[in-house]
């Protein structure tokens, strides 16, 4: 987005969906989860996957590629919250101190 | 053709999300994932008209949003308004062949405090109009983006900045406004409550309220680590417990008659105490003084009356 007066869009509209990922809220974070592949269903199997589904920061990123999966997190937004280390049905996410 | 509603994993990583990561809610809040699960029930082009509120302040910070399809803020009062001003725009534009979509799905959000208190009378009005959209309320309990203020969802024994607990008063002493049992007297086609722990449930019903011809209205519970005191891992544990403690019991209303009770609230046996509830959250510590257990029993009498009453109206014995 432009930051010059002449140049901001009609009535203050924000025309690029989902431009908030230009702010990084990662340095948020007290703690950080940290992911076990051992025992995690998703890994396993490719079920579960209730870490990504209850994460409010869209910060866990679940991918299948040819029949391989795997599981990472996305460190520039996880604020930390400890939602998907609590929710873990295996205990396969620690959350460590930063 | 309509996309079908993400239920499964496997559709759920595919389907497009409708909150980008980078929102400014805090850590923990339950608010983004109801949004979340909210765009796994979309079929297509989607309007969302949101009230002000925590959800509407921290994921819209200029010059950014967090939102990647069309919303519109106007104030805190009116998001079922402008919903219903949406809706039949889209109605008449394409009457006019000035839109391209077939169908454009209208969905109002508000907070608790914009729905069962500010926005209520706009609410009340774009029901009986009977205009085609879906008004969502995520139920934080308070105003907590202004500073926990105490609303017209606020749980009795509640502390909040405006309903203090000390040597005179437990808290909030009134009950919580029966926001859906109120919204389901309007006789609209349809009306569920939902958590976002049972996330399944959730999405089918989100869905069904879509597809319904006329009104509808989803009561979502959304724990708030900020305004509750709670550990900010907790939240999506806290919203299991207010439905096993029957603080927000899932069920469905059809044409404002048909009650029908949802699998996780009807699978239970009884109820749990509501101390396990309260044990979770700092605004309720003040009731583990033992000169509240009078009040502790009256909310805990009320609670168990209030289940016994949504039973018999779901028909379960």
């Amino acid at each position: 987005m432009s930051e010059k007066f002449d140049e901001i869009p009609m009535a203050g509209n924000i025309i690029e969906p989902g431009n908030a990922m230009k702010y990084k809220t990662g340095g948020w974070r007290a703690q950080r989860p940290v992911h076990n592949p051992e025992n995690c269903l998703w890994i396993k199997n490719g079920t579960c996957g209730r870490c990504w589904i209850f994460c409010p920061d869209m910060s866990v990123r679940l991918v299948e590629k040819d029949n391989s999966r795997s599981y990472e997190y996305d460190y520039d937004y996880c604020k930390g919250c400890g939602i998907c280390a609590n929710e873990c049905p295996t205990d396969s996410i620690t959350m460590e101190s930063e | 053709m309509a996309e079908p509603a993400a239920v499964r994993l496997k559709d759920m990583l595919q389907k497009d999300q409708i909150l980008s990561a980078g929102h400014r809610m805090c850590a923990g809040c339950a608010a983004p994932t109801v949004v979340k699960l909210m765009g796994m029930a979309l079929r297509g082009p989607t309007i969302v008209c949101e009230a002000t509120g925590c959800l509407e302040v921290a994921t819209t910070i200029y010059p950014f949003t967090a939102w990647k399809i069309p919303w519109i803020h106007v104030a805190f009062e009116n998001a079922a308004a402008v919903a219903s001003g949406v809706a039949e725009a889209m109605t008449v534009m394409r009457e006019k062949g000035r839109s391209e979509y077939e169908h454009v799905d209208v969905i109002a959000v508000g907070g608790d405090g914009g729905t069962f208190d500010i926005g209520f009378g706009a609410l009340s009005g774009a029901l009986e109009r009977g205009h085609d959209m879906v008004y969502m309320v995520y139920d934080n309990g308070a105003y907590q983006n202004t500073g926990i203020q105490r609303s017209g969802a606020t749980l009795p024994g509640q502390e909040t900045t405006t309903s203090w607990a000390g040597k005179v008063e437990p808290g909030k002493r009134q009950r919580k406004k029966p926001l859906a049992e109120i919204v389901a007297a309007h006789k609209i086609p349809y009306v569920a409550t939902v958590d976002p722990y049972h996330y399944r449930d959730f999405v089918q019903k989100f869905r069904r309220a879509l597809e319904v011809e006329g009104p509808a209205f989803i009561h979502a519970y959304s724990p708030c680590p900020r305004g509750w005191r709670s550990d900010t891992s907790k939240s999506i544990e806290l919203s299991k417990l207010a439905v096993e403690v029957g603080i927000h019991p899932l069920f469905e209303v059809i044409d404002g008659e048909e009650w029908i009770m949802s699998s996780p609230s009807k699978n239970l046996k009884e109820l749990k105490p509501l101390e396990e509830y309260w044990a979770f959250q700092g605004q309720f510590r003040h009731l583990k003084d033992p000169k509240w257990d009078d009040f502790k029993n009256q909310v805990q009498d009320q609670m168990n009356h209030d289940w016994e009453l949504l039973k018999k109206r779901c028909g379960i014995e």
